[in-house]
């Protein structure tokens, strides 16, 4: 697989010395569905309307397969947009809509009505031509949106939260039908998000951004399991984050107690994160326990309960499939591979 | 969008020729002689007319009032009816307004005239006649008439946005029908309220034909001594334009005080 | 409380209409008086279209409400455009001057007007008439059609103008297929805002206009100052009605246009 998108050292400043973008470098491969995630003023929608065209960055450059397309005007580059809140044009109708790019480029009547209604097909708008598009539900103009974008068959489709106006339900349903679509035209499509499960179960690849940097790029399975720092593990999924030591290798302290883990290669004594996922805490008889607590708060989550336990220290989450008494004293254990450690972050 | 700014720039230029240099020209005129040597003069001879000042305050003050009262209940009316006949009866309020203010005016010149109609029907049942016409209440009812729709239009548009629901939720909570309106339209309807002030208090301060028309000689008003200074036979420019100027200054203070009412700053035209 | 609205509302309609169908009535009233009714007439009709000055005076006021409105449109249609791309600051400064002509009393923005023609009439063989009623229309216009278009820069999505060139529209061709059609409805009402503005306008072009080039309105003032004459209540009567005609056809094509929309429910 070729890289389709390639992007160097970009870095984009206002006026006023802020930095949004702080030296990005990312390479899209073809056919691969790619997600931003971070939460909000992180720089993922940035770097998708540097991709576009509409913004120009501060510094670095864009490659198009392998051409540098710095300044080339949006109208001018083979990608197409699904904007936020779709940004349908309200005084045309469905069709009109989706056959906007087309008239544009001054295709024949003939072809538009052919490729106008294989899209109507995929996105399962048959029927609906001559509808207003302020008329549609939120689902309905989301698909309109995707249509009028896809019918210009672009190579690259840039996706900009197109589902965050949706309710959960239909969000579900179009995360699934996004996903074929994707596939059966075999797109690249990157995608912002700051759905941590929205990214997990669309994409092929993963970029966690915060404040203008990459942190982690990776496989879903690779960033939920190996998260590279707190933040990641913070923000994908939830986690307990502790302030640890490390003494000596494969050897970790903290709240004042010695566990065993499998990462070494840091300096003696060196402070760092450690990230333990809820549903790692093993609940133990407190007897035998290294680690104690006291449960504060059971909720029931449906496949799990979450335990809020007042440990020492810490106010540890577990998810298990097994409730605990509400003031219980429980102990906590955890295996060698489920702590992970992490050099500590600046700032 | 950036490179749209330059399609503004005809305007801009009229804006700085037609609107701004008028208004910078006028304050000029006020603080000079006619040969152009800074003077306080004209300023402080605008107290001479202070008793004009007063009466045209008061009377626009009256009729702003008037409006007002008459006005709230018709604007509540209208916004609780079925919503067909809204339009058709905010249209019948609203039509007298597109006959020239002048002949309206006139109208009732003919009509409070010392041979007008009323006093004709007075007379039948052997009253009067009475003295109607050039009177300062007849500038008053002049104004009320002219200006009446300018404040049922602003009190309307933010009635209408009222959700019946809120009115419900109050009557729920144990309002009466005194409360609802003090405790819930009012505050909702402050808006409206301010807006549909400036625009009646505006141009019933500022007005010239009223007066002229319905007060006879008597009853000048601060547009009558303007357009005395302009192209009447007071000739004098510099005063006029001290006095506008004067005027101009009352009527931000007064919008100004208007806006500290008013929640949010929508302008309602 | 239902039945106590209606009364009030029926008595502040007939206070609204009264006067006016008083004048109607006269209109047709064989001699000058305006108490007593003695006789249907149509004379003062046949005078008013004998009458020259009226005659003259509403075809100078069709064509300069015609002229300055097409004007300020155009003129305004680009300011609004330019405006709503400027920063913040500039923004408010320039909409803050364009809000004076609204905000100011008519006779304060006549009367300063006025001050600018005399002292180009002093110095540029500038005469009061057509030329400066035009120039004073067209000022007091602008403000209208740019307050009419503004609002519509703001109800619209902001990326519209990128997902034309997204679609591969140039920035120009964005423009006139994305960004006119959805400002339309303000230019247009703007247009008309600023043409009934130009027709009813007394105040402004009493201070600027000179004794060639007269609206209506002035005429009417000025008949008003001489001896009453029925041919106002004539004038009066024949205006109404094609006040009212122009409503009725106006809300005939607003309900046939919401029936049309309407009607896409269903479908």
């Amino acid at each position: 697989m070729e890289n389709i998108v390639s992007l160097k050292n970009l870095v984009v400043e206002f006026e006023d010395g802020e930095q949004i973008l702080k030296n990005i470098s990312l390479d899209i491969k073809d056919k691969e569905f790619v997600t931003f995630l971070g939460p909000s003023g992180c720089g993922k929608t940035t770097t998708l309307r540097i991709i576009g065209g509409f913004l120009e960055p501060t510094a670095g450059d864009v490659f198009f397969e392998g051409k540098r397309i710095n300044g080339l005007p949006p109208h001018k580059r083979n990608v197409n947009t699904v904007f936020q809140r779709y940004a349908l044009f309200p005084h045309l109708n469905v069709y009109e809509n989706i056959a906007f790019g087309l008239r544009v480029k001054k295709l024949p009547e003939k072809e538009i009505l052919k490729r106008v209604g294989e899209m109507l097909e995929l996105v399962n708008l048959k029927g609906f031509e001559k509808r207003t598009v302020n008329r549609l539900s939120g689902g309905q103009q989301q698909r309109v949106a995707i249509a009028r974008a896809l019918v210009n068959r672009p190579k690259v489709l840039l996706l900009d939260e197109p589902l965050g106006a949706l309710d959960l339900k239909l969000r579900k349903e179009m995360q699934t039908e996004l996903r074929k679509i994707q596939q059966a035209l075999e797109l690249t499509f990157v995608y912002v998000t700051h759905d941590q499960e929205e990214a997990l179960t669309m994409s092929d690849t993963v970029v966690v951004m915060n404040n203008g940097i990459i942190q982690q790029i990776g496989s879903p399975t690779d960033i939920y399991n190996e998260p590279v720092n707190a933040f990641v593990a913070d923000f994908i999924g939830e986690s307990n984050i502790i302030n640890g030591c490390m003494p000596e290798d494969c050897v970790v302290e903290f709240t004042g107690r010695r566990f065993a883990c499998v990462d070494k290669g840091f300096s003696p004594d060196e402070t760092v994160d450690v990230v333990i996922r809820p549903e790692d805490v093993k609940v133990i008889p407190a007897e035998n326990a290294k680690l104690t607590g006291i449960v504060e708060s059971v909720v029931f989550k449906g496949v799990h309960y979450e335990m809020t336990v007042d440990g020492v220290d810490h106010k540890w989450i577990i998810h298990s499939t097994k409730a605990e008494p509400v003031g219980a004293m429980i102990g906590m254990d955890f295996d060698p591979y489920d702590i992970h450690i992490m050099k500590k972050t600046e700032g | 969008m950036k490179q749209l700014k330059v399609l503004s720039l005809p305007y801009l230029v009229w804006m700085v020729i037609f609107i701004l240099v008028p208004i910078l020209m006028m304050a000029f005129f006020a603080f000079t002689t006619e040969n152009g040597a800074l003077t306080l003069e004209h300023i402080s001879d605008v107290g001479q007319y202070a008793n004009i000042f007063v009466r045209s305050i008061w009377l626009a003050l009256i009729a702003t009032a008037i409006c007002l009262v008459l006005a709230y209940p018709i604007a509540f009316i209208l916004s609780r009816m079925e919503k067909h006949k809204q339009g058709t009866m905010l249209m019948l309020v609203m039509l007298p307004m597109w006959m020239n203010f002048l002949l309206r005016t006139y109208a009732w010149m003919t009509l409070l005239g010392n041979n007008g109609i009323i006093n004709y029907l007075l007379g039948l049942i052997g009253l009067g006649p009475y003295k109607l016409i050039n009177t300062s209440a007849a500038v008053v009812l002049g104004m009320v008439y002219n200006y009446l729709p300018f404040m049922i239009l602003p009190l309307y548009s933010v009635m209408e946005k009222i959700d019946k629901s809120v009115i419900e939720a109050a009557t729920d909570l144990g309002c009466n029908s005194a409360k609802v309106l003090f405790k819930v339209i009012l505050p909702l309807s402050l808006p409206g309220i301010t807006s549909g002030i400036t625009m009646v208090f505006v141009p019933a301060i500022s007005t010239f034909i009223i007066s002229r028309m319905l007060g006879g000689g008597s009853n000048l008003l601060i547009g009558d001594l303007i357009e005395m200074q302009f192209l009447g036979n007071a000739y004098d420019p510099h005063l006029g334009a001290a006095i506008a100027l004067v005027l101009m200054v009352i009527i931000l203070v007064i919008m100004t005080v208007m806006n500290q009412f008013s929640p949010d700053d929508q302008v309602l035209i | 409380m239902k039945k106590l609205g209606n009364v009030y509302l029926a008595l502040i309609l007939l206070f609204l209409y009264l006067p006016i169908f008083v004048l109607i009535v006269f209109s047709f009233n064989e001699t000058k008086s305006r108490s007593v009714f003695s006789g249907f007439t149509l004379d003062w009709y046949v005078r008013l279209f004998h009458n020259k000055a009226i005659i003259a005076s509403l075809i100078n006021t069709l064509i300069i409400a015609t002229l300055a409105s097409i004007i300020s449109t155009v003129l305004g249609t680009l300011a609004a455009i330019g405006i709503n791309s400027m920063k913040k600051v500039p923004k408010a400064v320039v909409m803050n001057i364009t809000n004076m002509p609204v905000i100011n009393p008519e006779i304060v923005t006549g009367v300063s007007m006025m001050l600018l023609f005399v002292f180009f009439a002093a110095r540029m063989n500038l005469e009061f008439g057509f030329v400066t009623l035009l120039i004073a229309h067209i000022t007091f216009d602008v403000p209208y059609v740019i307050l009419n278009i503004m609002p519509k820069f703001k109800q619209m999505d902001p990326h519209l103008f990128e997902a034309a060139q997204d679609l591969g529209c140039s920035p120009f061709q964005s423009f006139r297929k994305v960004i006119l059609p959805e400002i339309m409805p303000g230019i247009i009402s703007g247009f008309l805002m600023a043409f009934t503005y130009s027709l009813d306008d007394f105040v402004i072009s009493y201070f600027t206009s000179g004794s060639t080039s007269q609206t209506l309105p002035i005429t009417i003032y000025s008949m008003t100052r001489r001896k009453i004459s029925p041919e106002i209540n004539a004038l009066s009567t024949l205006l109404f009605i094609a006040v009212v005609a122009i409503l009725i056809v106006k809300n005939i094509i607003e309900t046939k246009q919401a029936k049309k929309n309407a009607g896409y429910k269903g479908v």
